[in-house]
């Protein structure tokens, strides 16, 4: 049944999406201006794509975002597939609850007590900040978004499948390979893509972490929006949007996928 | 159906043809004692926390035999069909194999496939490589490996489908496939879990006889658990009825349904009318049974070998379709229970009569409706008078 669109429905629908997309539409729409000038329109230009081409900070901070995420989701991943694997198929160990609790723990977790805590840890140890130690941080706080959404999907795991194929004659190691893994790669797939996204995404707990020669590129916008707005970060800004929406629809369209073959 | 399996399921049937109950003639090795079982439980117990599943079993299976474990849910025919393909260990006593002691061995190293109740196909894989799986995973050639799926998919008359995901399948295909992935390893024994509990009634009845012709061709032993007693009882060449984690009785299933061991079984197969009462005299072969409820004797055959002494509480045990209802009292008859009808139950082929007796038990007699017009109908409040044959009431002593 298809209800149609009351006068209502339509003006709620219209303030709800502008109050969310105006700005960013402002966003892209200046970053294609002509002047130097934040709110003058000077013309249509991708002048400030081009001469963010040419910037080599703002060049190395996006290596670094995109190889930290990399990294980071991908040590995330593995381990946060790990402790879902734990978490759903070892019931009966002792103080299961609580690790449960814990694994959502740093979700809800400010994010200034995050990256002040592992700010201490890192100091205390006497680690060097810079690359490593935000790979580390981000790893540890994209773990759980991952665990959690991996959990999620192995709840719903058939485990005859598995007891079938031991009974084919498939020992224990291998049929996690070649079914459980295979089955369940939707989902860790997204979590990945999530966790990349929220690494790439990143302030807050970066700043904190992060050592005087390594710059990620958020931190590096926020350090510019601060001196006063250019448009060369609006275009930066705009390519980032673009990037974390081709993920952010490619994950949702890959745990779609995965929800198909559940039944 | 193809011409070639018509053929073999004729030869098959000229084989074995079927006696009652669909044993097979001339097969009966449980009755040969120096048969040597091809699976032993011997005083299996499992034990879930407090819970008993299995309670001391000891159970044999012989090759080549279509064996049913039958029994309502939570009797434990599941647990003990997982301890033998591995997915459970035995609490105490010993599960043999051929020759081998199995306890400790896991699941992927024991030479028994099993079909799973939801079937378990692989869902990323097409029907084809679901077969192909088991022999993947036993290293064979793949040209063998191409060669016997190929066999198998046309014997389960899958061959068109090979290339299709489970999900683009029928429950009945599926089903199709899952036996096949199983059938393909030739496994020493087949155990099959609720086989045809998900299909509707038509395939479920097809896919018994296909089952049944499979298995007898194939020459392969056959586990089947299953709670539906007309699956068991047209497949089985024997049945053990199961209660509570033990065995109640093991018995092909005609003698399960005319001769049941207990009242336990006699309930659980069928249905039967239980007359309450104690011996009053035994005379040549012949027992005199004075009702509980006071209405009179009956005459009883005494069952061979079960020992009776007079004055001893039994119950008497009374099929619905052995019972014969008349208008009048006949005359001399032995056993004549009185009553009125309470209820009628048509079912086409049968009309159930529910009688209740001056005791006001409830007595039911079905009774086939041989020709389409009766001049006058029984109906409700009739007075009518049951009758039976001797023999035809069971003696139980529990």
């Amino acid at each position: 049944m298809t209800r149609r669109f009351t006068l209502f429905d339509t003006t709620a629908l219209t303030f709800g999406f502008a109050f969310l997309y105006v700005p960013l539409l402002v966003l892209i729409a200046y970053s294609f201006n002509d002047s130097q000038l934040l709110n003058v329109w000077g013309g249509f230009s991708t002048r400030w794509y081009v001469s963010l081409w040419h910037n080599a900070p703002l060049l190395t901070a996006l290596r670094n975002s995109l190889a930290i995420g990399f990294l980071s989701a991908a040590i995330a991943t593995f381990f946060g597939t790990l402790a879902a694997l734990a978490l759903v198929r070892y019931t009966r160990f002792w103080g299961r609850p609580l690790f449960t609790g814990m694994v959502y723990a740093p979700m809800v977790m400010p994010e200034v007590v995050t990256g002040l805590s592992l700010l201490l840890f890192f100091v205390s140890v006497g680690a060097e900040r810079g690359f490593w130690t935000v790979t580390l941080a981000h790893t540890t706080f994209t773990m759980c978004y991952i665990a959690v959404v991996v959990q999620s999907r192995l709840v719903a795991f058939d485990r005859t499948l598995e007891e079938a194929a031991q009974d084919l004659g498939c020992p224990p190691v291998r049929t996690f390979f070649t079914i459980t893994l295979p089955l369940i790669a939707p989902s860790v797939a997204a979590g990945f893509l999530l966790a990349f996204t929220l690494s790439l995404d990143d302030v807050v707990i970066a700043s904190f972490v992060t050592g005087p020669g390594t710059s990620t590129l958020p931190i590096e916008i926020f350090n510019r929006a601060r001196r006063g707005l250019s448009p060369e970060i609006n275009a930066l800004s705009s390519l980032m949007l673009l990037v974390v929406t081709v993920v952010v629809v490619g994950s949702s369209l890959v745990t779609k996928r995965a929800a198909l073959p559940t039944r | 159906m193809t011409e070639a399996r018509t053929e073999a399921r004729t030869e098959a049937r000229k084989r074995d043809s079927l006696a009652i109950g669909a044993v097979r003639r001339d097969f009966a090795p449980w009755l040969d004692p120096h048969a040597k079982p091809l699976i032993r439980f011997d005083q299996v117990t499992k034990r879930f926390g407090d819970f008993v599943a299995v309670d001391n079993l000891t159970l044999h299976i012989y090759e080549r035999e279509f064996f049913c474990l039958l029994g309502p849910s939570g009797c434990g025919k599941t647990t003990l069909m997982r301890m033998l393909a591995g997915f459970e260990e035995p609490t105490q006593g010993k599960i043999v194999l051929g020759d081998q002691v199995v306890s400790g061995i896991p699941p992927h190293r024991r030479p028994v496939n099993m079909m799973f109740q939801s079937y378990a196909l692989f869902p990323h894989m097409n029907v084809e490589k679901n077969i192909a799986f088991g022999l993947v995973q036993d290293g064979l050639p793949k040209q063998e490996i191409a060669d016997r799926v190929a066999e198998i998919l046309r014997l389960v008359q899958l061959t068109p489908f090979a290339r299709r995901k489970p999900d683009q399948l029928s429950g009945g295909q599926r089903q199709r496939v899952a036996l096949a992935r199983a059938l393909v390893k030739r496994p020493k024994v087949l155990l099959l879990d609720e086989p045809l509990g998900a299909l509707d009634k038509k395939l479920r009845e097809e896919t018994q006889f296909e089952l049944m012709d499979l298995q007898v061709n194939l020459g392969m032993t056959f586990l089947v658990v299953t709670h539906d007693q007309e699956e068991a009882m047209t497949m089985a060449d024997r049945i053990a009825v199961m209660d509570r984690g033990t065995i109640r009785q093991i018995a092909p299933p005609g003698q399960v349904y005319e001769q049941p061991a207990s009242r336990y079984v006699a309930e659980f197969i069928g249905d039967v009318n239980i007359i309450e009462g104690r011996i009053a005299a035994s005379d040549a072969g012949r027992l005199r049974i004075a009702r509980t409820d006071g209405e009179g004797e009956l005459a009883i055959e005494a069952p061979p070998g079960v020992a009776t002494q007079t004055g001893q509480e039994i119950a008497v045990a009374l099929r619905p379709e052995k019972l014969v209802l008349h208008r009048e009292p006949p005359a001399g008859a032995q056993n004549l229970l009185s009553g009125e009808i309470w209820d009628i139950g048509y079912l086409g082929d049968w009309t159930i009569y529910l009688v209740k007796l001056a005791s006001g038990q409830i007595v039911r007699v079905s009774r086939a409706n041989a020709s389409r017009f009766v001049e006058q109908p029984l109906t409700w409040d009739d007075k009518v008078h049951i009758t039976f044959a001797p023999e035809a009431g069971v003696l139980l002593t529990q």
